[in-house]
């Protein structure tokens, strides 16, 4: 059998969803089979095997995974030790000098590697790169030698200043990497050779503290495709949205740390570019949180590090996502001073809502739908759950809002949603408004099964222009990944005012890293349909610390050119630029990217033809009960239009359409709702 | 008009976010890094004829939330003698004894006008990288004017009607040992304020004035409601604590600052009459300082209650017009932060006496100001001012955080490699410091040690610390932390300021070191009832060597 098959996985903490494409016929499938804990590679199998029996037809999996995200939350990496300059071993558990929560003085925090196995040689590097004392490699050998006495499965190699200078990282690398038993060696300057310690210190520990895990997770999906006949090719998805061989995961696991959500947001760029909206934001709501992100002009925001917990810094370029604590599982209730408040403690989905008869008692966002009628008790999304109890979300609600509210339960149940999307609209202002783009502009896009609910109201709240509904919201993941590009992030300090910076030499540096991550996309074998190179600046004026990205192309490689176009981003930035002050280069950053081929989005609209007949039944909405009309959205054909009060059901989310707004069903099976 | 509950959380969600984003825009365009990296500035919104705090944005330095009331106030009474209030108006001032804090913090108030009249007030405070005066930086230990810390600029219009007077911003520049940054930093702050009115006047077109207005209120009755509740928990009675200020930097006495908290019901008092008297160096602080640090302490202990003025209803102060907690000019104020960490120190200290589950050992109660400024080769001039770490006390839950940031801030400490890139020096160490936790039942976290070499020619050195001589104690049993150290070599001996933790005008020499030991934070409980395995940790991992 030819392999045909392009096969996206992504394993999340209840389901493992997996999309499946025909390469030559361009028919999709999906299915969703339970997440397995401990070893996610045997649900993985399942996933695929349920779709694709004979698995010699696989050509590629490309697969999301949480492997190094859960590890990182649960500290269950490998024990890793640290080998770094004299003076510098606490920096590591130092951290910037920061503290949990601003209110309140009781935080803790223990770094991935303990004290005892952080040990210090003799080296150091001026931050002007010059070597003041040149690495003794006998202690570093030593070093080592005690680390893997003690039981260490990996190590990393931080060296201060080394990114100025990686001669003694590099010699020490050498002779580290001549006695360590395994490849579990993360040095800090092949991983990020950018100024800030901390950020380059805790980037590669955390990395060798993923190497054991993450590796022998892959190691085992290797074996377990290989098992069942396949020689397909593994790519795993990065935080940044794109692609990487399964050699690069091995070395680099800690660009994993947000791959799940990523492909998802990748998945709804693709989707809405094709559908004509290159401006969106997407968001997924689910048990504890409401994940945002932007896309403008077709193009995810990346930010340049994130903190997976307190003290958790990963710098790598990713994927930009703000999380704010309101899910379906945010607890409502009333602060001291009488104030409804919705999260951020959350009932999760065990115990979960009251409606889910699992123990909690205080209600929940979920539970307020349910009394609303919104999700019908009778057959909740995800299939496999019994009915939802109704009568019990009313008594939570009325007990704990209402009656100190002096609101009947319906009225509280309709505050509670209110202000939940109050809450979700001010994430939404936060990635839009707050950054200068005009929500007007833009769509809102729900993936996951809890947004589409909430998507009307946070078009009026926030003043968007329209919301567009995937075909399979719930497995958006799942097909980013079929979709994401590969891509491979260089980073290099220069750390000068513009005028004292040789812009020859600089242009070489991008055109050597473009080189170099064309090389990787070579080792790769995959086939691209077309490659390319995006080029920025981090700059600032003298005397600011932080930083401001700047996109140049290749011809702008001189000081005008430069001033240019970073004067242009301030404008757009903060409204006003300032005359007369020195701009300064902080990092040169490169973006090789492999554009893996397209396949054609309306292969997953609808066939049918016919307009469904819809069931009836009584949703609360704006202080009254309105008899609403509900569709199967899975038979809705291309162009069917629905005027609202409507609710559309599909197995994996539920979508309300409130009175006032429309939805039409396009060419690709997307809904598209606006003001009707 | 009355709200309805649902409105009024939705306008507290978007009023907070108002106030956040002015926050985050000058944290992203200002120069200094104390405003940029340390957050040592603040936003918010204030009420129209009496100035107080309506919202405060929540990721500012916590101890302006109590201060700014006091400044937007000032610009009231300024602008109301004037009687020439205009929209577009920009007042502009430093003035401590008006507005709280230090000379160091500017503070931009802007009226917020609809239909002619006042509606509120948006204000901007941020640290100022140099203000003038006799120490670069302005941490000026052994000040005895405030004239000696930097310029006083009162309240003066910095917009007139919208109109720029570049006539003051000449006289602010000419001031500055570092005018460039200065002058970027106010203009962060405009750009915070003009955003500030762009997102109000969003906000009232969609809700109305009226509604605004009555939710603002509204908001007020409900901070007080909540702070009353929490102080009823509190069991009633009269609980007392005492600590130390090392001495004024000019004469080398310990300065008490005393404390007795009284609950009575849902109302609380707290009175400073036994504290020293105002003292000849500089710290002391305003009043409205005073009661900016009490406020910050609470929130410690009560986290739920709002950055509104609500807060301070159910809270008398009792402050001596002649103690060191309530001066008035030229009186310095440079100090002011170790001043207001111990009173932190002793709000804590009495409330682990009425409610020992609530509390914490003490921070490591001092932010060690130090500056190192010279000139290069080339003639420039360079300044490296910073803060540094400690210890954060333990806690019902826990042993405390290692190397945090002080109680009354939320700054982080820039990197190594980012100050060894902008000044010439090199950290020869940068490390915790073992044995520095006090003991307990859960120990306190470590301070840290940092170790400095000159790679320039020359440099003068200012060092503004304290807890040199009294160490941060420990509650509920716990035991005292180690001691703030400052260690220069001198001629290859090492040596210790005279006055410990200040020091005037060391002149360092290329090659020569300096250390900085920091104190970590007070233990929580009985060290008898520390468990063995956490013993035995402390042991293996180096954070207890003795």
């Amino acid at each position: 059998m030819n392999r045909k098959h392009v096969i996206g996985v992504d394993v999340g903490g209840t389901f493992t969803d997996v999309f499946v494409l025909d390469e030559s016929t361009g028919k999709v499938e999906i299915s969703k089979v339970p997440s397995t804990r401990g070893d996610q590679s045997v649900g993985f199998m399942a996933g695929i095997r349920a779709k694709v029996p004979d698995l010699a037809s696989v050509a590629t999996v490309v697969h999301g995974t949480t492997v190094g995200t859960n590890a990182l939350l649960e500290r269950k990496g490998a024990k890793t030790g640290v080998i770094t300059t004299r003076g510098f071993r606490d920096v590591l558990e130092m951290r910037r000098r920061d503290r949990p929560t601003t209110w309140g003085l009781w935080g803790t925090f223990e770094p991935v590697v303990p004290r005892d196995l952080r040990l210090e040689v003799a080296e150091r590097t001026l931050a002007d790169g010059t070597i003041h004392t040149a690495v003794d490699l006998d202690q570093v050998r030593a070093a080592a030698k005690t680390l893997i006495e003690k039981g260490c499965e990996a190590v990393a190699l931080i060296f201060v200043n080394a990114f100025a200078n990686d001669a003694n990282e590099r010699a020490a690398a050498e002779a580290l990497r001549a006695v360590w038993p395994n490849p579990h060696v993360s040095i800090s300057t092949e991983l990020l050779p950018e100024i800030r310690e901390f950020e380059r210190a805790s980037t590669t520990a955390l990395n060798a503290y993923l190497q054991p895990p993450v590796g022998s997770y892959l190691q085992r999906l290797e074996n377990r495709l290989k098992e069942g006949g396949s020689d397909a090719q593994i790519l795993i998805v990065q935080s940044n949205g794109g692609v990487m061989s399964v050699e690069s995961a091995r070395r680099r696991p800690v660009r994993t740390a947000l791959s799940g959500p990523a492909a998802g947001v990748i998945a709804c760029q693709a989707v809405a570019v094709a559908a004509g909206f290159p401006n969106v934001i997407t968001c997924d709501m689910g048990g504890t949180s409401f994940d945002v992100s932007l896309i403008s002009n077709g193009e995810a925001a990346l930010a340049a590090q994130t903190s997976i917990d307190f003290g958790m810094v990963v710098r790598t370029p990713m994927i930009e996502i703000v999380t704010i604590g309101a899910g379906g599982g945010s607890i409502a209730g009333l602060d001291r001073g009488g104030l409804l408040q919705i999260g951020p403690e959350s009932a999760g989905s065990d115990p979960g809502p009251v409606c889910y008869g699992k123990g909690n008692t205080r209600p929940t966002v979920t539970d307020a739908n349910v009394v609303m009628g919104r999700i019908d008790a009778e057959r909740p999304i995800g299939g496999g759950k019994n009915k939802l109890d109704v009568a019990a979300a009313k008594a939570a609600i009325e007990t704990h809002v209402g009656m100190p509210l002096g609101l009947d339960v319906m009225a509280a149940a309709e505050a509670i949603i209110r202000v939940a999307n109050a809450r979700m609209a001010g994430a939404i202002r936060l990635v839009s408004i707050e950054r200068g783009f005009d929500p007007r502009d833009f769509a809102i896009m729900p993936f996951g099964g809890g947004g589409s609910l909430h998507v009307s109201a946070l078009m009026r709240e926030v003043g968007l222009g329209r919301a567009l509904v995937p075909r399979f919201p719930g497995v958006t993941s799942a097909l980013g990944c079929v979709i994401a590009d590969m891509r491979h992030d260089f980073v290099r300090t220069v750390n000068r005012v513009l005028d004292q910076i040789d812009m020859a030499a600089l242009a070489q540096q991008a055109k050597d890293a473009a080189a170099e991550g064309g090389k990787l996309l070579d080792a790769a074998g995959v086939g691209f349909a077309s490659r390319s190179v995006r080029l920025s600046l981090d700059m600032h004026y003298l005397g600011q610390t932080h930083t401001l990205s700047v996109p140049l192309e290749a011809s702008e490689f001189t000081a005008k050119g430069v001033m240019a176009a970073f004067e242009r981003a301030y404008e757009a930035a903060f409204g006003r630029t300032l005359k007369g002050v020195a701009a300064k280069v902080l990092n040169l950053r490169v973006a090789a990217i492999g554009h893996r081929p397209k396949f054609d989005l309306r292969t997953m609209a609808p066939t049918s033809t016919t307009m469904p007949t819809p069931r009836h039944r009584d949703v609360w909405m704006e202080g009254a009960w309105h008899k609403t009309a509900i569709y199967p959205r899975m038979e809705l054909p291309v162009g069917a239009k629905i005027a609202g009060p409507a609710i559309l059901e599909q197995p994996d989310t539920t979508i309300l359409v409130e009175p006032g707004f429309a939805a039409q069903v396009d060419a690709f099976g997307n809904l598209i709702i606006e003001r009707g | 008009m009355s709200l309805d509950p649902i409105t009024l959380a939705v306008l507290k969600g978007r009023l907070e976010q108002i106030a956040d984003e002015m926050d985050a825009t000058l944290f992203r365009s200002a120069f200094n890094p104390i405003i940029a990296e340390a957050h040592d500035a603040s936003h918010g919104l204030y009420h129209a004829t009496t100035g107080e705090t309506l919202i405060q944005g929540k990721s500012g330095l916590p101890v302006f939330v109590g201060a700014m009331s006091f400044a937007v106030k000032a610009v009231i009474d300024k602008a109301g003698a004037d009687g020439d209030l205009a929209d577009g108006d920009v007042y502009i001032f430093n003035d401590p004894y008006d507005g709280g804090t230090h000379l160091s913090d500017f503070k931009l108030v802007r009226p917020y006008m609809r239909d002619g009249k006042v509606f509120c007030w948006l204000a901007s405070v941020g640290h100022w990288h140099d203000v003038g005066g006799n120490v670069p930086g302005n941490y000026n230990p052994v000040a005895t004017e405030c004239f000696q810390e930097g310029m006083l600029i009162p309240p003066v219009k910095l917009y007139a009607a919208g109109k720029l007077r570049g006539d003051i911003v000449s006289i602010l520049r000419s001031n500055s040992r570092l005018p460039t940054s200065l002058y970027g930093d106010m203009n962060g702050q405009v750009g915070a304020l003009d955003l500030g009115i762009k997102r109000m006047d969003a906000l009232l077109a969609e809700y109305g004035a009226a509604s605004v207005e009555a939710a603002l209120g509204e908001l007020r009755a409900r901070a007080a409601k909540m702070m009353r509740a929490n102080i009823a928990d509190l069991p009633d009675g009269r609980y007392s604590a005492e600590d130390w200020l090392d001495n004024d930097g000019i004469v080398d006495e310990p300065l008490k600052i005393a404390l007795d908290i009284t609950i009575a019901g849902d109302k609380m008092t707290l009175d400073f009459s036994r504290t020293a008297k105002a003292c000849a160096g500089p710290v002391n602080i305003a009043y409205s300082t005073a009661v900016a640090a009490c406020y910050v302490a609470l929130k410690h202990v009560f986290q739920d209650v709002p950055a509104n003025a609500g807060v301070l209803d159910p809270i008398e102060f009792k402050i001596p017009e002649d103690s060191l907690l309530s001066v008035k000019a030229p009186k310095p104020v440079g100090g002011y932060t170790e001043t207001i960490l111990r009173l932190i120190d002793v709000v804590f200290q009495a409330i682990a006496q009425a409610a020992p589950e609530r509390a914490n050992g003490c921070a490591y109660g001092t932010i060690n100001a130090l500056s190192l400024a010279g000139w290069r080769k080339n003639g420039q001039r360079w300044v490296m001012f910073s803060f540094f770490g400690g210890g954060h006390g333990g806690h019902p839950q826990g042993d405390g955080l290692n190397h945090g940031n002080a109680p009354i801030s939320t700054a982080t400490i820039p990197p190594v490699e980012i100050l060894e890139a902008a000044y010439p020096v090199m950290f020869t160490q940068w490390a915790l410091r073992p044995d520095s936790g006090g003991a307990g039942k859960h120990r306190g976290g470590l301070g840290a040690v940092y170790e400095i070499e000159l790679l320039e020619e020359n440099a003068d050195v200012f060092l503004f610390g304290e807890r040199g001589k009294f160490a941060p104690p420990g509650v509920a049993g716990g035991q005292a932390a180690a001691r703030n150290r400052f260690v220069y070599a001198e001629n290859g001996v090492e040596r210790e300021p005279p006055q410990i933790s200040k020091m005037v005008g060391l002149k360092l020499k290329r090659g020569e070191r300096l250390r900085l030991e920091t104190p970590g934070g007070g233990g929580y409980g009985n060290p008898a009832e520390r468990t063995k395995e956490a013993i035995e940790r402390d042991r293996t991992l180096g954070y207890v060597t003795k």
